[in-house]
């Protein structure tokens, strides 16, 4: 009930965490669910955002170990994002490593590090993603916290609605 | 220190994976609210809605306070402290993204359509 987390927007803070999804995709196998993720057209199904709440301003998808992807872009809302990210490695039908830094409205938001493991499982495949990332100098201010609770209900909101 | 608890984002989403308690938060993330101020709305008893807000002030996503008769309820934001909002968010777009990759490759399981 306690907030653990005193940083007031002045101060330079880090705060590290992680966070583990798992999911099983039905009726396909880890290669597939690989493909989703190697190519350009399979990632764009599904990475970017959704047709009409997104405009791209750059996008990079060079997939190799040392390539680069980006997805710059602006929101309906004006915000603007960039995920900008570099592969360090991957083992075809298997895994990806990257590592990528987010940033909203020009501000560095989080440098992160991402593994992805695909493994055959009964009747179709497990995805497991395994994210580490340092979240740097918070959004804090006595107004933008509240800010940003009601813009994360509203996204939890879309979420859950599906 | 912040520190982020698994425990607690999923207390968190439990507690908005439902259409009530979400709409709960969303009035009041307009301000704060009597019980009987966020019960008008709903077509359900008022015991329903004291169980739903006793879920929500559980996670720690809204805090109330009781005067004489009356119970109001505020939003906690401080309850989704950096850490987990960051976690939170981060999750979210991940499960919102997996979603879409589930229906593409049960849209196209051989293979991306050429």
């Amino acid at each position: 009930m306690t907030a653990t987390d005193t940083t007031t927007a002045a101060a330079h803070s880090i705060v590290h965490g992680s966070f583990t999804i798992e999911r099983t995709f039905p009726g396909v196998t880890p290669k597939r669910v690989f493909d989703a993720f190697a190519t350009a057209q399979g990632k764009a199904a599904w990475f970017a955002a959704p047709e009409g709440q997104w405009q791209e301003i750059d996008r990079v998808f060079d997939f190799r170990v040392g390539g680069r992807e980006r997805l710059h872009g602006r929101w309906a809302s004006g915000d603007e994002t960039d995920f900008d990210a570099r592969y360090f490695d991957i083992v075809p039908g298997e895994r990806i490593v990257y590592a990528y830094d987010m940033w909203h409205q020009g501000r560095k938001l989080s440098v992160s590090l991402a593994a992805i493991e695909f493994k055959a499982a009964p009747g179709g495949t497990l995805f497991r993603m395994t994210e580490h990332g340092a979240f740097l100098d918070g959004y804090d201010d006595a107004g933008s916290r509240e800010e940003g609770t009601i813009g994360l209900v509203a996204q939890l909101e879309r979420y859950l609605a599906g | 220190m912040a520190s982020a608890q698994p425990e607690r984002l999923d207390a968190t989403f439990q507690a908005l994976g439902d259409p009530t308690r979400r709409a709960l938060v969303a009035r009041l993330t307009q301000g704060p609210a009597s019980v009987s101020e966020l019960a008008a709305p709903f077509p359900m008893s008022l015991p329903a809605i004291h169980q739903h807000l006793a879920v929500l002030e559980g996670a720690g996503l809204i805090a109330s306070q009781k005067v004489g008769r009356v119970r109001t309820c505020r939003i906690e934001p401080a309850a989704l402290s950096q850490a987990e909002r960051w976690l939170t968010e981060r999750r979210a777009a991940w499960e919102g993204k997996l979603d879409r990759l589930a229906a593409h490759l049960k849209q196209f399981p051989d293979g991306e359509p050429t």
